[in-house]
């Protein structure tokens, strides 16, 4: 609550959530919450922009979900990279960097 | 991409299901994080006031995660349409009328469409059908006469610009069926017709080239639509033998369902012509059209000087026949849409300019209801609707209205197009087979969805604008007079006076042919027409080849068609009166110099009971009598016009005339009738000659009975009874005066030019009577607050009515004032169709203009009443 969490470079989310999903499939508090542990607390992510982002991505086809059962026995709903999302997923990382090495030298220089 | 579209109709059709899966969603997130919370050490109720807090408002994160799919919108969207249809069904005066108008517009302009499709845009059942060309012999009467056969063989060998040139020439053949002989329409055609044309038989085969020589069999192929009516539609017809003018015809083939070659329709039979033809060895007789294809490469007019070289030469080498005969010749399309291209792309730009206006009358009502939501669309703004989503408002509306009148529009389109080609009388419909194509085809389906979405955008965007253009603001606390209204009002009152112009133009142009159709039906015609039955017979066995056998028959048929009953007398005569002015010869005075040019007259073999059964007036000398046979001097009685041509200043009576250049067969002139109409309604009087029956009979001749009783029940009477003297004689064409009179081509073309015009005037009357109601309501609701004052300070209602009344009265004056001055202009245009009709009809001006003055005072009215029936205290306050 105290830490102040900076704001998502707008277009980013999506691709965290990929990256996030990418070693397994999770559910919406644990992209949550392994997004904000990995970023030290800096990006924290609330389900006003999650759960929107999830259901894009899900209608175009990036990512799967189903029902499951989570570790403490409640039902959470699953999200799985799809072949197409690994691809968006390499794609904007690399696009990505891209631009953040572009953006870098323009500081630089 | 698929996905998206079919999960987007799944939640929009689970909206319910949908919203459920959000919140199980969004339950199990937050449950995730209370678990996470007691795992780091708080309490539950602490971890789930902080999971609260962290995920806000569940309504908020619903509505975020509902938006981020298509169907939001497309949900937004259904929502506006469905209020729009709310809407309108709230105020079903103004939907009534606005669809009615639209409807009305995009029914012309989609049937006027389904025409120009039919006739101009679907393509000619020809292989290339541009490079067809038809040939015509010129002459000193004109450039569109026949060719005679034996020119035709020199045309075809001695050009050099054309791949292929044949003839046809339009014929009618006697055929013989078990019940008697029978007259059937066909082609007499070179045997290189269809190869020219580029069409195969469907069925059979085509004619071979050396088929129209001396000594060949005679072969014969059908029409599609003849292989079906006469045939059954079998297909062993092929090398079946019919008997067409005495002679066996093989059928060799079928052609094409589609095929029409609209020159020489209607046609069951196509023979060949033949280089042993009575005709074909004569170069003076001139009886078929040439049909030819142009060569790759070659221009019409590198073949036109072509053929005009081989022409001249024709000329040097036959002077005897040849001498001042041309050579013409146009494309196959302008012969065979020619007359109607003009005629459809006028029409169809009328009904596009009909269709515009009527959508801008559309705008103008939605505006003045736009005026009285003003505050509705103030409050909306206020609490936060986007300056789109109000557009959509009005969008939503506009395509309510544009589709339910595109759809009710085309249903009404449909109905016109089978209704029109039922009021094409018969004769006329078959010189135009390509309407058989008429329908709802997908072009015309595709033009009218097209026009309905475009009147949609035009309307929606005028409206939209305003709402635009205005300040909500203003509008919400003050009910602001903006800019926009009043380049509205300008705009609006110069489109009314366009509108009246309009339709003052179009209602007299519809008044003038109307009076014109009903003088055209009333002239004098020489001979009274009712109670006249007619029909029409040929003896064309050999029985009949000498003139003694034609004229007993004659005398037989008379004496056994007076006993019929209510017969009260019969009459012959070799061509019809209110024909097409066929059946003319060369005329000439015996003792007057030849003139230059000629004197064609109308020639006639007439029995002598011929004027009396017209009854036709004598005016001098004598009629025919029975008597006046072959064995007697020739004889022959003119007409008025004859004598005034001929003998502008002698006496006829005694005089001879001859006919055709042929000087010995002297004819002395007996009588003088009163002219009598042998040629169309609308033709002037010709010269015209009468010869009695029975001196030179014709084989091929009509019947006329008076009859005291319903002449159309007669004719099947008629024709039973002339079957029983000799079934060999073939009856055709039964019919009666009356209907030669209406069904007459003038008459077919002042009723539907009249039709026409009459159906766009009086769209145009609805479209100025609507236009101007639009805009003084418009003006109305402008002013209410402006009339409150004037009340308030003691204004009377009457003072009210007067001060709307002139706004109305004022444009109306302009629009019938404009309209009247232009129609003076524009119905110059129509003198050729119009019929002993001054362009400047006064009763017709005047009918006009009370008419559109009465409607627009009706149309004004209402909105004058509302005006005059504000309460002051309300108008003052509620602004």
């Amino acid at each position: 609550m105290t830490n102040k969490s900076a704001d998502l470079v707008s277009g980013t989310l999506e691709m965290l959530v990929l990256k996030t999903l990418a070693p397994e499939p999770m559910h919406g508090y644990g992209i949550a919450l392994r997004i904000e542990q990995i970023s030290h607390g800096v990006f924290r992510v609330n389900p006003g922009s999650l759960l929107p982002a999830l259901s894009r991505m899900e209608r175009a086809g990036r990512i799967k979900a189903d029902w499951r059962a989570t570790e403490n026995n409640r039902r959470a709903r699953y999200y799985q990279l799809t072949e197409l999302g690994r691809r968006a997923l390499k794609d904007e990382r690399q696009q990505w960097g891209r631009q953040i090495a572009a953006i870098n030298r323009i500081l630089e220089a | 991409m698929f996905g998206n579209l079919i999960g987007g109709i799944r939640a929009l059709f689970h909206r319910n299901r949908r919203n459920a899966e959000i919140n199980d969603e969004l339950e199990s997130f937050i449950e995730a994080s209370i678990d996470a919370k007691m795992g780091s050490g708080m309490t539950r109720e602490q971890a789930v006031r902080a999971a609260r807090v962290e995920a806000g408002s569940a309504e908020t994160v619903r509505h975020k995660v509902w938006s981020a799919g298509w169907e939001s919108t497309a949900d937004s969207l259904l929502q506006d349409l469905r209020f729009a249809i709310r809407q309108l069904r709230k105020n079903p005066g103004f939907a009534t009328t606005a669809i009615l108008i639209l409807t009305l517009g995009i029914a012309a302009s989609v049937a006027i469409f389904s025409f120009v499709d039919a006739a101009l845009i679907q393509p000619l059942p020809y292989q290339n059908p541009s490079r067809l060309l038809i040939l015509f012999e010129s002459n000193s009467l004109g450039p569109r006469f026949h060719l005679s056969y034996k020119d035709y063989i020199d045309w075809k060998n001695q050009n050099t610009v054309f791949s292929s040139l044949d003839t046809y020439a339009p014929d009618g053949f006697m055929l013989q069926t078990p019940t008697g002989t029978q007259k059937a329409d066909g082609v007499r055609v070179s045997a290189g017709f269809f190869r020219t044309l580029g069409v195969a038989p469907a069925l059979g085969r085509d004619f071979r080239p050396n088929e129209d020589q001396p000594g060949q069999p005679r072969p014969t192929i059908l029409s599609y639509s003849a292989w079906q009516r006469r045939f059954g539609g079998r297909a062993d017809v092929i090398g079946q033998t019919v008997v067409l003018d005495g002679q066996p015809n093989t059928i060799i083939g079928v052609l094409p369902r589609d095929f029409h070659f609209v020159p020489a329709e209607p046609a069951d039979f196509f023979t060949t012509e033949r280089a042993d033809g009575d005709c074909a060895k004569i170069r003076g007789c001139h009886n078929s059209f040439g049909v030819a294809r142009l060569k790759p490469g070659v221009s019409i007019s590198a073949a036109f000087a072509d053929m005009r070289t081989v022409v001249a030469q024709l000329e040097r080498q036959y002077p005897d026949s040849n001498r001042g005969r041309g050579v013409f010749m146009m494309p196959a399309i302008d012969l065979i849409v020619g007359d109607v291209r003009p005629i459809l792309l006028v029409l169809l730009a009328g009904a596009a300019l009909l269709l515009l206006i009527a959508t801008v009358n559309v705008a103008s009502l939605l505006l003045v209801r736009s005026e009285s939501r003003r505050r509705e669309f103030a409050v909306r703004g206020a609490v936060g609707a986007s300056r789109a989503r109000l557009t959509l408002l009005f969008i939503a509306e506009g395509v309510v209205l544009a589709s339910s009148a595109g759809i009710l529009g085309t249903a009404l389109a449909f109905l016109a197009m089978r209704y029109a080609t039922g009021f094409i009388p018969k004769d006329q419909l078959a010189t135009m087979p390509y309407l058989a194509e008429l329908g709802l085809n997908f072009r015309v389906v595709l033009f009218a969805i097209i026009v309905s979405v475009a009147s949609a955008a035009l309307f929606s965007i005028m409206p939209a604008l305003r709402v635009s253009l205005a300040d909500l603001h203003t509008d919400l606390s003050s009910g602001g007079r903006g800019f926009a209204g009043t380049v509205w009002r300008r705009f609006g009152s110069n489109l009314v006076v366009v509108e009246l112009t309009m339709a003052v133009v179009l209602l007299v142009s519809a008044g003038l042919l109307g009076k014109s159709f009903y003088r055209l039906l009333h002239t004098d015609t020489g001979l009274i027409p009712d109670h006249l039955a007619t029909l029409q017979v040929a003896a064309e066995s050999p029985a009949y080849a000498k003139d003694p056998a034609l004229i007993a028959l004659e005398r037989q048929i008379d004496a056994r068609l007076a006993t019929l009953p209510g017969v009260r007398s019969v009459a012959f005569t070799s061509d019809l009166p209110l024909g097409d002015g066929d059946g003319t010869k060369v005329l000439s005075v015996v003792g007057q110099p030849h003139h230059d040019g000629l004197r064609e007259g109308v020639f006639r073999d007439v029995s002598a009971s011929y004027f009396s059964t017209l009854q036709a007036q004598l005016i001098r000398g004598r009629l025919f009598t029975e008597d006046d046979d072959a064995t007697k001097a020739r004889i022959g009685v003119i007409n008025r016009q004859f004598a005034k041509q001929f003998f502008p200043d002698q006496d006829p009576i005694g005089q001879q005339v001859s006919s055709d250049g042929d000087s010995k067969e002297r004819i002395r002139i007996v009588g003088i009738v009163n002219d009598i109409q042998e040629g169309q309604l609308d033709a002037a009087p010709r010269s015209a000659l009468y010869v009695p029956f029975t001196q030179t009979p014709p084989n091929d001749f009509a019947v006329i009975l008076r009859t005291a009783q319903d002449e159309e029940s007669l004719l099947p009477i008629v024709a039973t009874a002339i079957h029983g003297i000799d079934p060999g004689l073939a009856t055709y064409q039964p019919s009666t005066m009356s209907r030669r009179l209406h069904d007459s081509p003038s008459a077919w073309l002042h009723r539907s030019s009249a039709w026409i015009v009459g159906g766009f005037a009086a769209l145009a009357l609805l479209l100025s009577v609507v236009g101007l109601y639009g805009v003084i309501a418009y003006s109305v609701s402008r002013r209410t607050r402006e009339i409150g004052v004037r009340m308030a300070l003691g204004a009377q209602r009457s003072t009210v009515y007067r001060l709307i009344l002139r706004e109305a009265g004022w444009l109306t004056a302009m629009g019938i004032g404009a309209g009247l001055l232009c129609s003076l202009a524009a119905t110059t245009l129509l003198r050729s169709l119009l019929f002993r009709v001054q362009t400047w009809d006064l009763s017709t001006l005047a009918g006009v203009a009370l008419t559109l003055a009465a409607a627009a005072l009706l149309a004004s009215f209402l909105p004058a009443r509302r005006a005059a029936s504000v309460n002051p205290t309300e108008a003052l306050h509620a602004e």
